[in-house]
């Protein structure tokens, strides 16, 4: 059904929140965010340890919690209020689904447990330029020569590439659609952190020369199995671009409270009002949208989720970014300035729009969908 | 903690089965199959049992609608039938009427035999509801009623009307006003129809000279009318803002069947392709209305609309206008003539249309949405204000007796 939240998950989200008000409050956001690596090391042992973040959609035979979509959803939520700067996303999110769906039992085993216990950092690669976000589209090629497979090419906006311990590659070979596990430190391995619109979240352009890879999944099943990770992940994002924007609207809302001009709240002024109230409108959509999607997630039937993860992904990139760019305006001077949150969210907002393909690209493949 | 009986889905699927043996409605006319559906409990399940309900969770409301839909033809649309009565109408003197006045009134309500309308608006009083002037005055048993109505929905076919009136004009204007069920039939009552923006009347406007209402018509005390108003707007709302219950249903389902019915070539690839996301786009947000409403119904405590329902009237409304605008744009030169013209008539109150004629009779029809029921800017004050709690607007009418309140021409 629909919306069902249970206590327990309740519960999840009380939990995730207080951690983050602790442990990912402004400050801390802005001190990691122009660091290289981008993120704690202690606070991520934390995550793992106390909280069991990272084990949330690993399978149980794996070491981990063996929950879904839903609960994911729910903490990618909290995650995108306070733009928790860590290699969530990519490591426990992506790099797992794409384990957990399409992965051999060996990696599985090998990686997926050392990502449940918060040990390894992975990153997925499977962006290229230019605009390629689809498993479907990937061109880049895998060889197989005398000393196994090698991959030569290039793949962009590879999140968390450049502190990833492994990275998990989609390449063509002859056969089709595969995954690669590429060591850190291979051979041939060329990493280059890229500077980003969006200080939080890390990208980097990976180039492979020649560089050893182990394939890790071959069989005819695998664009399928990738393209529903694909899809998982946009699931998440939708759901962390609804938390970012009901936090953006949470600080309007503060501030039209409190600040005064011409002898009364501005909040009073209805062209600050009825912003306002176009903003929960858009929130309260992104969350109907995000949420619809995890729970078609979490039923498992692939045609409801590609089309509900679509439109997730569309419209909550449209509504956060919308809410982003109004709650600048209604903060005024004061929302343009480098110290105020507002900008952070602002970019965040636009980079995880175009993050795995932008709103027009998605609604081009639900169009398709639903026959229009 | 529910205030609830408790019933098994399946007892209630039973109980819908056993009405539907009973009385098919592919077979009996309405009022007989409405009217069986009410003494079955059924028709407001959440309301108490003898007044159309069996005392058990609103939601299984859901239940009854998707049983009565299995294995037949006819399937009555409530909001259609009797939507003010229905909608607005029956909650409110659910909470606020007599045993007497339920027990008269709530069955024929149903069953559509006598429709309703909401006689709240004036020429000098439309969102500022509470700032109303018709008059009623105390005479022995009855009230006497003076004043003029406007833009009243159905008054030409109505039994009854919710009418606000103020009965005290020297204290300030919410506390003044008090609320009463009126007989249409009664004299006094003229009901003019007003024409409007397709051509067509659906709403009128309403004449009340020395109208007399007999007090025991009054529903809630004496000045506390505004109060009851709120119970019948807040229903109206949540009424006005539920989009289609159907997955791709309602409006964006015509105007997904007139884009497929006309293949893009008509339209250069450029502009097909803006087409196609324009509606993608509406079809999305037509599923986040539905998809909204549901999460609301899952959050609201059984029975009691809060401003959640709000969300909904406004989004519903601007989205519905957008999705008859690109209506137009699909159909293009189609959309310049306006079947069967302006000649100046009133709707058969059910009405089935071609997808063609609906859309373009829509497109101008829509203008209301962000007007009945509370304009788009009342919506939007309400939701800052309610929901996201940010502070009113400076108030120049606040505390002043109503006769004493600066109107304007
Ligand atoms: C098709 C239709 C059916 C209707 N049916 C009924 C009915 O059955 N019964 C009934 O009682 N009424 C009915 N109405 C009336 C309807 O409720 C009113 O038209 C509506 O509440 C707006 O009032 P008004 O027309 O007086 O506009 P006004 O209140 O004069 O508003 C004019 C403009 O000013 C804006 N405005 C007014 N106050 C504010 C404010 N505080 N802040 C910002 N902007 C403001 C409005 O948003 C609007 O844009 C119907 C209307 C329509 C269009």
């Amino acid at each position: 059904m629909d919306f069902a939240f249970t206590p327990e998950h309740e519960e999840l989200r009380q939990t995730v929140r207080r951690f983050l008000q602790d442990r990912s409050d402004e400050a801390t956001v802005r001190r990691l965010m122009v660091t290289e690596e981008g993120f704690d090391r202690a606070t991520w042992a934390q995550l793992a340890e106390q909280l069991g973040l990272t084990a949330l959609i690993v399978p149980e035979e794996f070491g981990g919690s063996g929950l879904g979509p839903v609960e994911l959803a729910i903490t990618m939520e909290e995650m995108g209020r306070t733009l928790f700067c860590a290699p969530y996303f990519s490591t426990a999110v992506l790099a797992t689904s794409v384990l957990r769906e399409a992965a051999s039992d060996a990696a599985r085993q090998e990686l997926l447990p050392a990502i449940a216990a918060g040990k390894k950092i992975v990153a997925v690669a499977w962006a290229e330029s230019p605009g390629i976000w689809e498993p479907a589209d990937v061109r880049l090629k895998a060889q197989h020569g005398r000393r196994g497979w090698t991959l030569t090419g290039e793949k962009t906006a590879v999140i968390d590439g450049q502190t990833a311990d492994e990275i998990l590659v989609v390449a063509r070979t002859r056969e089709g659609l595969s995954l690669f596990r590429v060591s850190g430190s291979a051979d041939g391995l060329q990493r280059e952190a890229l500077p980003t619109l969006d200080l939080t979240r890390k990208l980097a352009r990976v180039r492979f020369q020649k560089t050893p890879a182990e394939c890790i999944a071959a069989s005819a099943d695998v664009e399928a199995q990738l393209q529903r990770a694909f899809l998982l992940g946009l699931v998440a994002l939708a759901a962390e671009q609804a938390g970012g924007a009901q936090q953006c609207l949470d600080m309007s809302t503060q501030h039209a409270k409190t600040r005064w001009q011409f002898g009364r709240p501005i909040g009073s002024f209805q062209a600050i009002k009825h912003r306002c109230a176009d903003m929960l409108v858009a929130v309260e959509f992104a969350k109907s949208a995000a949420y619809h999607a995890a729970f078609r997630a979490a039923e498992g039937d692939a045609g409801e989720l590609d089309a509900a993860a679509r439109m997730a992904k569309s419209y909550c990139s449209d509504a956060f970014f919308q809410v982003a760019n109004d709650t600048i305006q209604v903060h005024g001077g004061m929302g343009f300035t480098w110290e105020h949150p507002a900008h952070l969210y602002f970019k965040r907002a636009k980079s995880s729009a175009l993050l795995f393909g932008d709103p027009v690209h998605h609604r081009d493949k639900l169009a398709a969908i639903i026959g229009v | 903690m529910s205030q609830y009986r408790p019933m098994t889905e399946e007892e209630l699927r039973e109980r819908v089965r056993k009405l539907k043996a009973e009385y098919n409605p592919d077979r009996v006319d309405m009022f007989t199959f409405r009217g069986a559906q009410y003494d079955h409990g059924l028709a407001w399940v959440h309301f108490p049992e003898g007044y159309g309900g069996l005392g058990i969770n609103p939601k299984m409301q859901a239940i009854v609608a998707d049983e009565l839909r299995k294995g037949v033809e006819t399937v009555y649309d409530d909001l259609a039938i009797n939507p003010i009565g229905i909608g607005m109408g029956a909650p409110t003197l659910m909470t606020y009427g007599s045993d007497e006045l339920k027990r008269a009134l709530l069955r024929k309500c149903f069953t559509g035999e006598e429709i309703w309308c909401q006689l709240f608006s004036e020429p000098g009083a439309g969102s500022d509801v509470a700032g109303l002037a018709t008059r009623a005055v105390r005479d022995g048993d009855d009230w006497v009623v003076n004043g003029q109505k406007v833009w009243t929905t159905l008054a030409h076919v109505a039994k009854w009307g919710l009418l606000v009136a103020r009965t005290n004009p020297d204290v300030p204007k919410h506390e003044g006003l008090s609320y009463f069920l009126l007989d249409m039939h009664s004299p006094g009552v003229e009901v003019r129809p007003l024409y409007q923006i397709t051509g067509e009347a659906e709403f009128n406007e309403v004449f009340l000279n020395d109208v007399r209402i007999p007090h025991r018509y009054m529903l809630g005390q004496e000045g506390q009318g505004w109060q009851v108003a709120i119970t019948t707007l807040m229903n109206e709302r949540t009424a006005l803002g539920g989009g289609s219950t159907q997955k791709g249903g309602g409006p964006i389902q015509v105007l997904m069947q007139l884009w497929n019915a006309r293949p893009p070539k008509r339209h250069a690839p450029a502009e097909a392709a803006v087409l196609r996301d324009r509606i993608t786009r509406l079809y999305i947000e037509s599923e986040l209305l539905r998809l909204t409403a549901l999460r609301a119904r899952a959050m609201m405590r059984a029975g009691n609309p809060g401003p959640e329902g709000s969300v909904g009237k406004l989004a519903q409304a601007e989205l519905y206008k957008k999705i008859w605008e690109c209506g137009m744009d699909v159909l293009g030169e189609e959309a310049l003539v306006y079947e069967p013209g302006y000649a100046l008539r009133r709707p058969a109150h059910e009405e089935r249309r071609d997808k063609v004629l609906l859309a373009k009779y829509q497109f101008l029809r829509s203008r209301a949405n962000s007007i009945e029921g509370g304009t788009s800017e009342i919506m939007r004050n309400i939701l800052g204000e309610r929901v996201l709690g940010l502070p009113g607007e400076p108030r120049t009418d606040k505390g002043i007796p109503w006769k004493d309140i600066p109107r304007g021409g």
